[in-house]
């Protein structure tokens, strides 16, 4: 052996040090990856899979929009965006959930901004790993468009580290 | 039908079909209309078929994945889908998704027709 065992210990508590370091640093990611989808003082609502809850609490969040003094280009993105992202918790989220719990909703209505997040039950997604529709082999494929139109329509979509909530903001320009 | 969510006509050999509800969003929705244009597709050699917008205010990307489920099943019959009377902010969705690039889109359903004469002539 050509390393004294000093230099053997020193690097054995390096090591450890480092392996901690990274452990810690996945956890921040994975903390910090919770907080972004965090709302302060959200109003929450666990939703059921029933069309017109679904109906009347979209209507209900975009009726405190209006009022909030957004508009109609907005309103229209806005509600297309809720649409796909309760539907993406329900129909992809709980595929595999038995019994289809609800979902939680969560909104925060602010001076031309909106706020909503949508956690399901299920094990989550990797929002990366979506094909991209809009490439000519995907373009015939009847499925796969949510995520990108919530993207493009909203000012910013952010996930959890697990996939299985959304937070999206609108801010009106 | 009395549940029917589409009032379909015939004009010149081209099946009208015209939403009734405004909001194309969920799922069972979705489905019952999936399934009631597949019908009239199955019961023609070459369909023609012309999809009037005129009242939809709202459609998801399933209602989008519908509309390409019927494009394809009316293409393996070597007929042709055309869509109409689509509303400028539903045209935007069209246009992020590119499907404007897959439908054949026209702005009146004259246009449309017009379209499906000058192919059959």
């Amino acid at each position: 052996m050509r390393c004294k065992s000093s230099t053997l210990r020193a690097a054995k508590t390096a090591s450890t040090r480092f392996v901690s370091l990274a452990d810690c640093f996945r956890e921040y990611q994975a903390l910090m990856g919770e907080a972004d989808t965090q709302i302060q003082d959200p109003i929450t609502v666990e939703l059921v899979n029933d069309r017109e809850k679904i109906s009347a609490l979209i209507d209900q969040i975009l009726d405190q929009a209006v009022q909030a003094g957004l508009k109609d280009a907005a309103i229209f993105a806005v509600r297309l965006a809720i649409e796909e992202a309760i539907t993406n918790a329900f129909v992809h989220g709980h595929e595999h959930v038995p019994g289809d719990p609800p979902i939680r909703v969560e909104y925060k209505v602010l001076e031309r901004e909106i706020q909503i997040a949508i956690e399901d039950h299920g094990p989550g997604f990797v929002p990366t790993e979506v094909p991209d529709p809009t490439l000519m082999e995907n373009l015939s494929k009847p499925f796969g468009r949510g995520v990108m139109l919530m993207k493009a329509y909203m000012t910013e979509v952010m996930y959890n580290a697990k996939g299985n909530r959304v937070k999206m903001r609108y801010i009106a320009s | 039908m009395s549940d029917s969510r589409l009032r379909i006509s015939n004009i010149d050999h081209v099946t009208q079909v015209e939403f009734i509800d405004r909001n194309i969003l969920d799922e069972a929705n979705i489905q019952a209309i999936s399934d009631e244009i597949s019908g009239i597709i199955e019961q023609s050699d070459a369909p023609q078929l012309l999809i009037n917008f005129a009242n939809v205010d709202h459609l998801s990307s399933a209602a989008l994945g519908a509309l390409i489920t019927i494009n394809n099943k009316v293409n393996e019959k070597d007929g042709k889908l055309r869509l109409a009377n689509i509303d400028p902010q539903i045209f935007e969705v069209f246009v992020i998704t590119r499907l404007n690039k897959l439908f054949s889109i026209h702005e009146t359903l004259n246009d449309a027709m017009q379209e499906f004469n000058a192919a059959s002539s």
